[in-house]
């Protein structure tokens, strides 16, 4: 058993090593034909950089993204910067840099990886898959009987903050640098997935989509993880079904198909504000143009938002969503377990949470605000701000710096919900209900803590569950995603995710159950 | 302003402390020589199973105390003298009270074995016992074989504590089934099994009889009754603990096995209070020992003395019994009286339930003539405490709690149910037909 977890850990690192590599190999070469097209789609009136292109790229061989893509943004912007300098605004090229050299790169790719894409997915993904199973799989055998699972949590480098933790923690902040800032040394993963995006959409893949897939097969080998190590866990094994499910149909494969069928890409789970531009101008736009269902889409996001999120958290808490539905919640859940002990629980910690998160609801707020105010009223700015920088800055800041590279990449090191605790609006907004009209709480179970701490350690929220617990007290958190992992891991059976009457709910206790003190006497004693 | 001496701070005093604290003004000091902050001592295991770290043990973060005016002093109490109101520090300094709370807890039994004081040779209870079994057990090329003496609750954490690292461990227990002086035949019989399934040596019906040391004066094997020789690398004594008052011998404080103190916690010198493990009742409450052992009623002296010092005098009058523990993989928790056999009151009859594959089973304990419902022991079933301390106020019947089980249950969402099986079980143990009745929250947040 071990040896075959070794191999798979051997053939993992291979796919992994593949993939990694490959970004910065490959052939690309431009053709005119193909240039022009690519004139043609982005309606390109610069000469300056068609005639740079021409004579710097066109139907020359181009080894790695490393050299073709510094030629297309050299290019790019020298073309800019004389048509500002000559004031010729009409042929400014608004694409960025690095999409154009991913939109070049993904037309002229022509060597082994563009040609052979069912092979290198195999290198890649594949062997990933195949590593990553034949790693995880023995644990049936080797985690021995049913039951809490943590052995050595603290004693491995990997998740303990050791140097193979470091390491994964470069690895995603790279992958979240490229996929968000420099997409085209995402050009030759898109090839690799090309069949499958073919099949789905009709189009081939963008980077978006190797991260959609990629997202999905991570979750996919993680949740088999997750069923092994929680299969004394019913809540556990449920939970995470729901959420693969959420993940794989709603987010990956329904926006796909709708693609095909010529509708607006939608996720329907996707709630605003944490889907932060579903009222941005060019959403809406495409939303109104889409005819029925794009209307539909219009009021379903609104109503998501605004009826069916706060009333599911009213009946179940924000758990709903949160670690049953949500994407984020669901890579946290999946990919990010191993990391769960990370997240802080000093007082500290959360006095930073609770002025981050509801920064960011407000940041959330104010720009959907001036956006909707531009849209009715067709102005640019608000109270000459303009909307589009304040979109701009909260796309960048919030939505690819906070959520990805530092929500993602940060698991390693700070625990696996680092924006679901510091940084989702929705989750600010879901929290506000939770905690003051919901009927879901933890219960503690009278008396019965030993103050032992597994539940604070593996809270991934970092909330000290134990404060709580070992007063008596019921837990009534904002923002707390009852992901039920503080009462798998009670030695002591004394916490329990459950949905009551909200009378009784919130329980202080001056003493705890099982010693008989004479409470009226301690009443009016004070 | 009025000083509150509390030595230790384990649970019964630092809970002691706080709530002192939450009532007053008064000065406190706490003084121990284990650690510098508290901790809870019950998750030692997991800090050497690579749970938890030791820090995450410590329930209140380091500026807790400070910010609460609780002062904390490491250092050792050799001697009390209560004529001057003063304890004496190991370190020749005096510290002056008006107020003292010995709660200096236990420490293993040792039963005057040969060998018994060899390096390698411990029990689990104290912070330099986790040092210890990390120095003389890192890992199972060190430690090649462990050997525990005693089956009780820490017996056998420090087996799955040693089986986390795949150290070898043999499990010697003096009773013919594994804590049957406490459990039921049946529970006793489950948790054998299951000590079996974790690959365990589970060696019933036998004693320690010698310890033998190798040339550097540490453990390196262990000889029983049985005349086996078992070679080993570290030996656990874990039979049970006593209370830890040495310390107190040469003062005018009453001793007997622990400080012998009375319902408000006083011992015989006014001003002295004794609380937790090292406390011993002149009598004991109810079917409850003396001393006490336990983490819930060191907590719950604590409670109540701190309302004692802070004019609000009051007994210690602890409720319905209730423990728990973790056996391996299995939850135990009991709530009222189930006594095992040898324990057993005549007037007390039990009905028993057990599943047929997993490792789960209840027992409850009834009065045979009245019906009344004595206690339930639960093991992997997870139960309401509100619920079983209302049943046991309310005197309730046996058949009503098997009716009203759901309402006990507190599985996390989505498990099994065993209700129905454990009902008609009763029904045709008992020739009733009762049946199970549907869960009511209305039920459960009713007051007694």
């Amino acid at each position: 058993m071990k040896a075959i977890k070794n191999i798979g850990l051997v053939i993992f690192l291979i796919g992994l090593a593949t993939f990694t590599v490959i970004p910065v190999i490959g052939t690309y070469q431009l053709d005119q034909n193909t240039f022009e097209e690519i004139i043609k789609e982005k309606n390109i009136k610069s000469d300056a950089f068609i005639q740079a292109v021409e004579q710097n790229v066109v139907d020359k061989e181009f080894n790695g993204m490393l050299s073709l893509s510094p030629a297309i943004t050299t290019a790019l912007e020298n073309a800019n910067a004389q048509h500002k300098k000559n004031k010729e605004y009409k042929k400014v090229i608004y694409t960025s840099g690095h999409d154009m050299a991913a939109l070049v790169g993904k037309k002229s790719g022509t060597g082994f990886i563009a040609q052979n894409k069912g092979l290198m997915w195999f290198f890649t993904f594949g062997l990933g898959i195949i590593g990553a199973l034949m790693f995880i799989l023995p644990n049936v055998i080797l985690l021995g009987k049913k039951g809490i699972k943590n052995d050595g949590i603290y004693h491995e480098s990997t998740t303990n903050r050791g140097w193979i933790a470091w390491l994964v923690f470069i690895f995603l902040v790279s992958f979240y640098l490229v996929l968000y800032f420099s997409p085209e040394y995402a050009v030759n993963w898109t090839f690799l997935v090309d069949p499958i995006s073919e099949s789905l959409s009709g189009n081939p893949a963008g980077h978006w989509f190797v991260y959609g897939f990629m997202y999905c097969v991570v979750m996919t080998v993680m949740a088999i993880r997750m069923y092994i190590k929680y299969r004394h866990n019913a809540y556990q094994m449920v939970r995470t079904t729901s959420v693969l499910f959420f993940q794989i149909v709603f987010a990956f494969l329904i926006p796909e198909i709708m693609v095909r069928l010529q509708m607006p890409y939608y996720d329907f789970k996707n709630a605003f504000p944490l889907d932060y531009d579903f009222f941005f101008q060019w959403n809406l736009k495409s939303l109104l143009n889409s005819g029925g269902i794009g209307l539909f889409i219009l009021v379903w996001g609104i109503v998501l938002t605004l009826v069916i999120v706060p009333v599911m958290v009213y009946f179940f808490g924000k758990r709903w969503y949160c670690s049953w539905v949500c994407g984020c919640g669901g890579l946290a859940e999946t990919l990010g377990d191993p990391y769960r002990q990370h997240s802080s629980k000093s007082l500290f910690s959360w006095k930073v949470e609770r002025w981050l998160i509801h920064g960011v609801l407000l940041f959330a707020v104010i720009m959907t605000s001036m956006t909707l105010y531009s849209f009715f009223t067709e102005s640019g700015t608000v109270l000459g701000i303009k909307t589009q920088s304040v979109q701009n800055t909260y796309s960048l800041l919030i939505g690819a710096v906070f959520a990805g590279v530092i929500g993602t990449g940060f698991y390693p090191i700070f625990g696996n919900r680092v924006w679901c605790r510091f940084g989702c609006p929705l989750a600010a907004y879901l929290g506000f209900v939770q905690r003051f009209k919901s009927r879901f709480r933890i219960t503690t179970n009278g008396g019965q803590c030993i103050s032992c701490g597994n539940c604070s350690t593996y809270c991934e929220q970092g909330i000290d569950v134990r404060a709580y617990a070992q007063k008596g007290e019921n837990i009534i958190r904002s923002s707390c995603v009852g992901c039920g992992v503080c009462s798998a891991v009670c030695p002591r059976g004394v916490l329990k995710l459950e949905n009551g009457p909200e009378e009784g709910r919130i329980n202080p206790t001056e003493v705890l159950l099982g010693n008989d003190v004479d409470l009226m006497q301690l009443m009016n004693k004070k | 302003m009025e000083h509150v001496l509390i030595i230790g701070n384990g649970i019964s005093g630092i809970t002691l402390a706080r709530h002192v604290r939450k009532l007053s003004d008064k000065q406190i000091t706490v003084i121990s020589s284990e650690t510098d902050y508290f901790f809870s001592r019950t998750a030692l295991m997991y800090v050497y199973m690579g749970h938890m770290k030791f820090e995450h043990t410590q329930p209140y973060e380091n500026w807790f105390w400070k910010k609460n005016r609780i002062h904390l002093v490491k250092g050792f109490v050799q001697k009390v003298h209560t004529s001057d109101k003063k304890v004496e520090l190991s370190n020749g300094t005096f510290v002056a009270y008006d107020k003292l709370v010995i709660a200096t807890g236990s420490k293993p039994n040792k039963f005057g074995w040969p060998g018994q004081d060899l390096k390698a040779v411990q029990g689990l209870y104290s912070k330099q016992d986790l040092d210890n079994l990390e120095k003389y057990a890192p890992n199972n090329k060190q430690c090649k074989r462990a050997v525990i003496v005693g089956g009780g609750l820490i017996g056998i954490e420090m087996a799955e504590m040693l089986r986390s690292r795949k150290i070898p461990v043999t499990f010697l227990v003096r009773e013919t089934s594994f804590w049957n002086g406490v459990l039921p035949a049946g529970e006793s019989q489950m948790i054998n099994e299951h000590i079996a399934e974790h690959h365990i040596d589970l060696r019933l019906n036998t004693n320690l009889k010698e310890i033998l040391a190798d040339e550097n004066g540490q453990a390196k094997a262990v000889v029983t009754d049985k005349g086996d020789t078992i070679p080993c690398n570290v030996v656990g004594l874990t039979a049970g603990v006593t209370p830890n008052v040495d310390f107190l011998k040469d003062s005018s404080i009453e001793i007997g096995r622990g400080v012998k103190v009375n319902r408000f916690l006083e011992t015989n010198i006014s001003d002295v209070y004794a609380i937790g493990d090292c406390a011993e009742q002149h009598e004991a409450i109810g079917n409850r020992r003396p001393i006490e052992a336990v983490w819930y009623t060191g907590r719950m002296m604590g409670e109540t003395l701190a309302q004692t010092l802070c004019g609000n005098p009051m007994e210690y009058n602890p409720g319905h019994w209730f423990n728990s523990a973790k056996f391996l993989d299995i939850e135990y928790q009991t709530y009222g009286w189930v006594f095992s056999e040898r324990n057993k009151k005549d007037y007390e009859e039990h009905f028993h339930w057990r599943h047929a594959k997993e490792n789960i089973c209840i027992t409850v304990a009834y009065h045979k003539d009245t019906k009344k419902f004595l206690g339930i022991n639960t093991f992997g079933v997870r139960m309401r405490h509100a619920i079983f301390d209302r049943w046991l106020t309310e005197e309730r019947d046996v058949d009503y709690v098997m009716q009203h089980l759901k309402d006990a249950n507190f599985d996390p969402e989505f498990y099994s149910h065993y209700e129905k099986q454990i009902i008609s079980k009763y029904n045709s143990v008992m020739h009733t037909s009762l049946s199970v009745k549907k869960k009511s929250w209305k039920r459960i947040f009713s007051k007694a």
